[in-house]
């Protein structure tokens, strides 16, 4: 979408009222962008300065110790580990689900009234709050099997799911045609089309739209609440028993008067952010280099 | 699955007559499963969770879940100081949100050019990427101490002034539900900036031309061209800014000041329905517990309700785009 740009050759009068009123909008509209940067920036510059100065290999790795300990001591091991595996699980789910979707959705559905419903509520779906998804799973499964990082990671999964579908429905959309008709005139089942030439040629829009998804989830902290039961001890067995995780781990040690606790906090946010901000800029190349191989 | 329409995707022919390979059917039924677990988790919501929160909904009675007293200690559970907190923080969210959001979509779409709308969509899309319990933790120990004191000042400067007075007055807290709203705007901004510039940039080039070729200013283009064409989608996105706000959680139970009440002073300490399931919910029991998974349910009617009718009013006010 171009700008249209104000014309050069300018014959109005000058000065008016009308042209001031003009200059003062859009005026204001730069001062809008400042009033979300300013304070965009000064969170980043807390969370990093604050977090930096906890931040080592020592912190990534070592267990978490009693939280009246002052900050130099222990770190924050077991919540990176609770954060990998529970993480990676919610993507292994949700990932493959939600591309399949996205193929129904496209390939198969066409316009259909089912296909349109099932679009219509992925889109209602991203907007289901985290919290109602942590219930959720709380009364579907922890109810029955206990606490678990599995019960985590269908949590996290079903926030996941819609923005998969989504974001790879997107990028199917943009697959030319002519690749399609191209494939089934060679005699190709629809299958076979799908999974060698119209994925592959989509594949990079799909896999950065995943990470998006995957960043967003690895921060969310709502649903881990009743499904994983944060605890303090490392847990390397994501099937069961309870399991930690960095985003829980930063909510109970907010709450805690102590400098340590809070310190350790700090250092938590630093690495999940950290987490967040890579996969989002991995994303970003991804893109980049699709687009320009697309176009 | 076989009709010919001119604009349908490309389909292979033999789908008319001879007997397509298992391998092949098996890929289109895996795929409509995939797409059926949408609908079927949203089912399953609704089903699992009410059913949780029937000993609340039984023992409470109608009446009971529509009270405003909340009181553990005492078995009284009503919901309506929750469901005020969290309309009041999202109301709060959505008046400072929204101005700016829509204003930073123009800037973008009507302003800038291309080669910088682009750094600051990245920037904006980083407010989306810090999670809500950073914010909750830069809230808590950063925000909530910085406001005590503007707070106190501001609530002993209007004591007794009317109208303001009782919005602004006393009783002062760092943590409210005015900081709540502060927070959950920062939270809610990039997504109603994304759509509201993705209706914007739907508005077609030829009425931005006629209308500064009227010699309209930028501003008079905006609001001749731009505006009627894209006030519904914009509505759109402003609800479902409202439902993410609603249903926001870790933020709102960290800033909000976790106080079951409802009164007119937007400065004095609350809570929300998602925070308080957040924060007791560990600690519950009983029909206690029910009585917050029976929030959460509240809460999924609630969030459903709004984005079901922002979705629509969004794709309304697109289809009247490309229609006309």
């Amino acid at each position: 979408m171009a700008v249209t740009a104000e014309p050069k050759v300018d014959l109005r009068e000058p000065a008016s009222w009308r042209r001031t009123k003009n200059r003062i909008v859009t005026a204001l509209m730069y001062f809008a962008l400042v009033l979300v940067i300013v304070p965009l920036g000064f969170v980043l510059f807390t969370v990093i300065s604050k977090g930096a100065s906890i931040i080592s290999g020592q912190f990534l790795t070592a267990a978490i110790p009693p939280q009246v300990l002052p900050g130099g001591i222990g770190g924050m091991g077991p919540a990176v580990v609770g954060t990998l595996e529970i993480t990676g699980l919610a993507t292994l789910m949700a990932v493959p689900l939600g591309v399949l979707g996205a193929v129904y959705l496209n390939e198969y559905g066409g316009r259909n009234l089912l296909a349109r419903l099932i679009g219509f509520f992925s889109d209602v779906m991203t907007g289901v709050p985290s919290i109602v998804m942590g219930l959720f799973i709380y009364a579907i499964w922890v109810v029955h099997f206990g606490f678990s990082g599995l019960a985590g990671a269908f949590a996290l999964a079903c926030l996941m799911l819609p923005v998969v579908i989504r974001s790879s429905d997107e990028m199917l959309k943009l697959v030319p045609n002519a690749l399609r008709e191209g494939s089934y005139a060679l005699g190709a089942t629809r299958a076979r089309v799908t999974l060698t030439v119209v994925l592959p040629t989509a594949i990079g829009g799909i896999v950065s739209g995943a990470l998006l998804a995957v960043a967003r989830a690895a921060g969310e902290t709502a649903p881990l609440l009743f499904t994983i039961l944060t605890v303090t001890a490392t847990n390397t067995n994501v099937f069961s028993g309870a399991n930690t995780s960095l985003p829980s781990q930063i909510f109970s040690n907010a709450i805690l008067p102590y400098s340590g606790a809070q310190s350790r906090a700090w250092g938590a946010a630093l690495t999940l952010i950290a987490i967040a901000f890579i996969l989002m800029i991995v994303a970003r190349v991804i893109t980049a280099r699709f687009t320009r191989l697309g176009r | 699955m076989s009709t010919v329409t001119s604009a349908e995707r490309a389909a292979p022919a033999g789908a008319l007559s001879e007997r397509r390979p298992l391998g092949d059917r098996v890929f289109q039924i895996l795929a409509l499963a995939a797409g059926l677990l949408v609908l079927v988790i949203l089912v399953l919501i609704a089903e699992s969770t009410s059913q949780q929160a029937t000993s609340w909904f039984s023992s409470e009675g109608f009446s009971g879940i529509f009270s405003v007293a909340w009181n553990p200690a005492a078995g009284k559970f009503g919901a309506m100081a929750f469901v005020y907190g969290t309309v009041i923080s999202s109301a709060i969210a959505v008046v400072l949100a929204v101005p700016v959001s829509v204003a930073i979509a123009l800037l973008l779409t009507e302003v800038v050019s291309r080669r910088w709308a682009r750094p600051i969509v990245y920037v904006i899309d980083l407010l989306a990427v810090v999670p809500s319990v950073v914010w909750g933790l830069w809230g808590i120990l950063v925000f909530v101490p910085w406001l005590n004191g503007i707070y106190s000042s501001i609530g002993s400067g209007v004591k007794g002034t009317p109208v303001v007075g009782n919005l602004f007055g006393p009783q002062t807290s760092g943590a409210s539900f005015f900081t709540a709203g502060i927070v959950l705007a920062f939270m809610i901004t990039p997504i109603v900036t994304s759509l509201s510039r993705e209706v914007i940039a739907t508005v077609p080039a030829i009425d931005r031309e006629g209308a500064y070729a009227l010699g309209a200013t930028r501003l008079e283009m905006i609001r001749g061209a731009v505006w009627p064409h894209s006030q519904g989608g914009i509505v759109g996105a402003v609800l479902l800014g409202l439902g993410r706000a609603m249903g926001e959680t870790i933020a709102v139970a960290l800033v909000i000041g976790s106080s079951a009440q409802i009164t007119s002073h937007l400065l004095a300490p609350g809570d929300s329905m998602a925070a308080v399931i957040a924060s007791e919910f560990g600690e519950a029991s009983g029909v206690f517990r029910a009585g917050l998974i029976g929030l959460g349910v509240l809460l999924f009617v609630l969030t459903i309700f709004i984005n079901i009718l922002a979705r629509s009013v969004v794709a309304r006010s697109t289809r009247r785009a490309r229609g006309a």
